[in-house]
């Protein structure tokens, strides 16, 4: 029997009895910057393979959702911050070892290139709206450059926007520390997991039934991929070190099993494939609008559960014997 | 880079926590907020039962992932030195360097809200004087000093006595040894 107490009362904030530094602000960052890339992926890929008959929202409309979905995230992920007036810190330097510097930078520069691929399909898209920018000439010169660049500007958009998908993954990986995060399968995972939450808002935005067929196809495929994933990540953490396999009880019996499995795996991958199954062999179509929003709801399920589960898995732990109440009774000091 | 260690005799560790109390005082650290600690690891069945007493902190690491992780640099290795600090004015609060820590060194500063962790005392490291926690230690269980000269107290018990350190499996390559 190995039994360790803390003697002192370490009672640090967010960190004891045990690590809560992040909660759902940065599980819906992480999700909806996964969205924003699955958007601008789609968007480009849309306009890179001529499929605007096909895909008319995918191709002129979707684009318009990147920076929308990305600032509320950032946001969320703002409100996180716990010295908010340095914020601007991000942007003195560049770090390479940090993954977070890399995103924060990544961030920086998919705005611009979202900008120009909304614009390079605004008039069709958004004529209304185009109409305004149509106004001043500045605004009608460079819609019409992004026009005569669409295609490339939609192939310069790809890399960036797999960035934004895949850094968050590979940013929480890199926490050694975290043995539950520690898996290289990570970043594919949330990529993958990014593009499908976009393709399911495309299912549930598009107007053509053709384009919502396409989607729920392209959707079916990722969370065949997704499946893949989450099964690659758990043999890996199976396979590892005894931190590794620790870690991996919190979904496998511990805290997040119930999460894991019935809001993630259940709710948020497999209804929603046999749905989609149901409705592209013509089975079913009946609740073919519920299977995008399960995907969704899957998808911020994924980011909150191993969000959390990662910040449960650590090297040490002592039982502590810090009462918060106790603390009450401590006169103010300054 | 020079590399400055904390080298603790658990042997004659009591557990007394004098060193938590001397780091608060020295460092005036807020209420509810701890840099160091003490942990009692009982070890066996009753009763053949062996205690050990353990006065942690940060590590000051040399390959510190804390450090590495950091977004801005606020995170940072003073003076090329392994002793790692905070820079409030470059930090963002976004908790990074406390998921980094494997030991759960680092803590969030009340009310400012940039992350704070023990600093070896390096206002007093400067001056050529010990970590407060190590200069109040009632048993002189503590010791601190430079690994790089072969005859400096801590380089000396680190040749001549068996020790650990904490989970060196992580790859931080911590300097806060246990004699044990």
């Amino acid at each position: 029997m190995t039994e360790e107490l803390l003697v002192t009362a370490r009672s640090n904030a967010l960190i004891d009895p045990s690590l809560h530094i992040w909660t759902w602000e940065v599980a819906m960052y992480l999700f909806m910057g996964g969205l924003t890339a699955g958007i601008m992926i789609f968007a480009a890929l849309a306009i890179v393979r001529n499929k605007e008959q096909v895909a008319p929202y995918a191709a002129t409309r979707l684009a318009l959702l990147a920076p929308v979905v990305l600032s509320l995230g950032m946001t969320t992920l703002f409100l996180d911050l716990e010295h908010k007036l340095y914020v601007y810190r991000f942007y003195t330097s560049f770090q390479i070892t940090s993954p977070m510097s890399w995103g924060a930078w990544i961030l920086v520069v998919v705005y611009p290139f979202s900008v120009l691929q909304i614009l390079s399909t605004i008039r069709i898209g958004y004529p209304s709206f185009a109409s305004y920018i149509d106004r001043l000439m500045v605004g009608r010169q460079i819609v019409d450059w992004c026009e005569q660049h669409r295609t490339k500007i939609a192939l310069a958009v790809i890399p960036f926007a797999v960035a934004l998908g895949i850094y968050t993954g590979i940013l929480l990986s890199a926490f050694g520390a975290r043995p539950f995060w520690n898996s290289g399968v990570l970043g594919l995972l949330f990529l993958v997991s990014g593009m499908s939450t976009a393709a399911a808002l495309v299912v549930l935005l598009a107007k053509q039934k053709g384009e919502k067929v396409l989607f729920t196809q392209i959707d079916l495929t990722l969370i065949f991929a997704e499946i893949a994933l989450v099964a690659l990540s758990l043999i890996s953490l199976a396979s590892g070190s005894g931190q590794h396999i620790d870690a991996l009880q919190s979904v496998m019996g511990g805290s997040y099993t119930l999460a894991f499995w019935v809001l993630f795996v259940g709710i948020g991958l497999l209804i929603p494939m046999l749905l989609e199954i149901l409705e592209l062999s013509g089975i079913n179509k009946s609740l073919a609008m519920l299977a995008p929003v399960l995907v969704l709801v899957g998808g911020y399920a994924l980011r909150h559960v191993v969000m959390e589960a990662g910040q449960e898995s650590t090297w040490t732990s002592y039982e502590t014997q810090y009462n918060a109440e106790l603390l009450q009774r401590l006169p103010d000091s300054d | 880079m020079t590399r400055y260690a904390m080298v603790i005799d658990t042997k004659t560790c009591i557990g007394c926590g004098d060193c938590v109390v001397a780091c608060k005082t020295e460092n005036k650290v807020p209420n509810g907020l701890n840099r160091d600690w003490v942990v009692e690891a009982t070890r066996g069945t009753y009763p053949d039962l062996t205690t050990e007493f353990r006065s942690e902190r940060c590590n000051h690491c040399s390959n510190a992932t804390c450090v590495t992780l950091c977004p801005t640099g606020a995170s940072h290795h003073w003076n090329d030195t392994n002793i790692v600090l905070v820079d409030a004015d470059k930090c963002t609060g976004c908790k990074a360097c406390i998921a980094a820590c494997p030991y759960d060194a680092r803590l969030v500063m009340h009310p400012d809200g940039y992350i704070d962790k023990c600093t070896f005392c390096h206002h007093r490291v400067e001056k050529g004087l010990d970590p407060a926690c190590v200069s109040s230690c009632p048993t002189r269980c503590m010791h601190f000093g430079s690994l790089d000269d072969p005859h400096s107290e801590v380089s000396r018990l680190l040749k001549t006595r068996n020790y650990k350190v904490l989970v060196p499996e992580t790859g931080n390559d911590p300097n806060v040894y246990y004699l044990i």
